[in-house]
């Protein structure tokens, strides 16, 4: 680390769009469309043009499968879909498509294919609108499946998603995006306020973007009862909850932002399982046959005297504010969960 | 005869005070959004009454409605309690859906009313309804309510055929603004929407949204035929969407404040100068686009001669005209008022 290097500050949809605009000057098979993405991206539109730059018609199916094709035929596109629920519309063109060509072409034909999205609630938009959805995606064998939880991740990661040779999911979570708050939860109206964590929504970014790369996960903090793993706004709940658990409870935790859902840094998360024996997840996304489950296999599988636990969203989120409070995993559930774990 | 019967009566002045309370409920949610007390994106229905009325206004006991992201104009004008929709939209237990739905996600199941924030959903479950309509309850029938950004939908154009091929008794209703959120629709349609339903077998029409009697007349010729099961309508109803896509539209805003207009052409000039990207051309493609984007907004207004009620209104008597708004602005504060108080929210 050099104190010297450059940066700047950005937010963390900035930064995904800093790391996207390197691209498109320096690689011209980088091409970006999507829904609206004329108006949401018009910061790009005026820099490299209509032809580069494209909206589509509300068609999910074809475009995304546009996407595909047009990254197995020469192009870089970054597809863009306004909110991760809506990617269900067109979801064939994921899973049926550009998860499987590598393997069905026998290594001949790649897909390198961004596909950027926004997730995660917590701005009372409800269950159609505001679902993580990661384990869904994640649970299709070809694609990676990444989630930055700040501004210097979030351009790192989206280098490594265009740099990459296979299809990757980009998501980044609404509460940390200061643009998509504004757009749907209105927050210019002063009298509604949010939960945003700082440190996710705004911080360094280094110019130009460094590669975050895929499949690794990061320490953001060390302590010797319990690990903590989580992803997008889920780590910074889990790091304000670890400091709860040092400050009133003794307890000190590390927490884990583990940055890709798939690849898993299964050696990250086995390393601090064995040095914890006990690790929590804190998962945003549904508890069922997601990425908290998935890692308790892993762990299960390599360390058998773990004690687990997991924080998740337990049902479809609902609309009011109270009540998705109640859902999304917080910092109190966290410490309440961790307590148990270390009890 | 029904029909020709029905063509002489337009009920003028129910759809009218109809329409009136679909207005002030919606400028009153607008507030509510306003005060903070509703949260997420409010898509709000203000310029589309005479579409929702003109159609609803035909349906009875039995009948279905399936309906998009601007969903409480149909569940009043079909009857829905006001109050109930307020405390759903304060996020109250006692709301329509027990504050887990909110605006995009309300569901009337006494009157088959259900609503989606997915685009194009619509006019599959309305499909589905109408199967139930076929072989459950013979002359009933499902409508569905969908924008014009919707009819590029995959799914949307797969339940054309299939209301077609099954003779399915729905009327599919596109609400035509121009606007998929940002989008001038135009720009993002190949051919035309009647042409395309027609393509799919089913017969079409379009009508002015301001216009709520031809809206009313086009409704009732595809509601009998449904009804007598002769199958699947496509009606286009051209409205306005004077607020933009929801509340606090960023383009709205830009587009109608002429400061805010100047600093976002400022902040778009100084990002297209001066770092490496396409060539000179290219960006000033992208900045036209951009500019003509913002420029056909700011003409987005709902002016008497597009505004359903005020159109309406000129064919009415001035008092009843007067006598209907002030009743539907009561009915709609009384039922505000006592949602408020119930969430013990101030008035």
């Amino acid at each position: 680390m050099t104190g010297a290097r450059r940066g700047r500050e950005l937010g963390l949809g900035e930064a995904g769009d800093f790391a996207i605009e390197h691209a498109m000057a320096d690689d011209p098979r980088v091409i970006v469309f999507g829904e609206d993405v004329p108006m949401i991206r018009r910061n790009l539109l005026v820099r490299f043009g209509p032809n580069r730059v494209r909206g589509t018609p509300i068609s999910e199916s074809a475009f995304l499968g546009a996407g595909v094709g047009a990254a197995m035929a020469g192009l870089r596109p970054i597809v863009e879909v306004m909110l991760v629920d809506f990617l269900a519309v067109g979801l064939s063109a994921l899973q049926n498509e550009a998860g499987k060509l590598e393997t069905f072409s026998g290594g001949r034909w790649k897909v390198p294919i961004v596909v950027r999205a926004t997730c995660g609630g917590g701005y009372g938009d409800a269950g159609q609108h505001e679902q993580a959805l990661w384990g869904l995606l994640a649970g299709i064998p070809g694609l990676s499946v990444v989630v930055p939880s700040n501004p210097a991740d979030a351009a790192g990661l989206m280098r490594a998603a265009i740099e990459a040779e296979g299809p990757v999911v980009y998501l980044e979570h609404k509460l940390l995006s200061a643009m998509w708050l504004e757009w749907l939860a209105g927050s210019r109206r002063r009298n509604v306020t949010f939960d945003v964590p700082p440190a996710g929504a705004t911080g360094m970014v280094p110019d130009p973007p460094e590669v975050v790369p895929i499949g690794k996960a990061r320490v953001c903090r060390e302590g010797a009862d319990l690990a903590i793993m989580s992803v997008g706004v889920g780590v910074h709940r889990s790091l304000a909850a670890a400091e709860r658990l040092a400050a009133t409870h003794h307890l000190e935790a590390t927490v884990i932002d583990l940055r890709t859902v798939t690849p898993l840094d299964v050696a990250a998360i086995c390393r601090a399982a064995a040095q914890t024996r006990r690790v929590l997840v804190v998962d945003e996304d549904f508890i069922a046959f997601g990425l908290s489950g998935e890692i308790a296999a892993v762990i299960a599988e390599a360390e058998p005297v773990v004690r687990f636990a997991r924080v998740a969203t337990e049902q479809t989120i609902p609309y009011a504010r109270a009540l998705e409070a109640a859902i999304l995993p917080s910092a109190e559930r966290i410490v309440a969960r961790s307590l148990a774990l270390c009890a | 005869m029904a029909l020709r019967r029905r063509q002489a009566q337009v009920p003028l002045l129910r759809l009218f005070q109809t329409m009136a309370e679909v207005r002030a409920f919606e400028e009153a949610l607008g507030d509510l959004y306003r005060r903070g007390l509703i949260s997420g994106e409010l898509h709000l229905g203000i310029g589309e009454e005479g579409a929702i009325v003109g159609v609803v206004d035909h349906l009875r006991d039995g009948d279905s409605i399936a309906i998009d992201h601007r969903s409480t104009p149909p569940l009043v004008a079909r009857g829905t309690d006001l109050q109930a929709l307020a405390l759903e939209m304060l996020g109250h237990p006692e709301g329509l859906c027990h504050g887990q739905g909110g605006h995009m996600h309300l569901f009337d199941p006494d009157r088959l009313a259900a609503s989606s924030g997915i685009v194009g959903a619509a006019a599959c479950t309305a499909c589905g309804f109408a199967l139930a309509h076929q072989q459950q309850r013979a002359g009933s029938v499902a409508v569905a309510f969908f924008g014009e950004g919707a009819a590029n939908q995959g799914m949307l154009l797969e339940a054309l055929n299939l209301a077609s091929v099954w003779r399915l008794p729905v009327l599919f209703v596109c609400k035509d603004s121009r606007w998929a959120i940002t989008t001038r629709s135009a720009r993002m349609t190949g051919g035309s929407l009647t042409r395309r339903a027609r393509a799919f077998g089913l017969p079409a029409a379009e009508v002015d949204g301001h216009r709520p009697w031809a809206v009313w007349k086009a409704a009732a010729r595809a509601i009998d035929r449904a009804r007598q099961g002769r199958g699947a309508s496509f009606l286009v109803v051209r409205v306005k969407r004077p607020r933009g896509h929801f509340e606090d539209d960023e383009l709205v805003r830009v587009a109608r404040h002429p400061r805010e207009a100047l600093r976002e052409s400022r902040r778009l000039l100084a990002g297209t100068l001066g770092c490496r990207g396409s060539e000179a051309g290219e960006r000033a493609l992208g900045l036209m686009e951009v500019t003509r984007t913002i420029t056909t907004a700011m003409g987005e207004q709902l002016t008497p001669s597009h505004d359903p009620l005020v159109v309406t209104a000129r064919r009415l008597a001035p008092q009843d005209v007067a006598a209907i708004r002030s009743e539907a602005t009561r009915k709609v504060d009384e039922a505000i008022s006592a949602a408020l108080a119930i969430a013990g929210a101030p008035s």
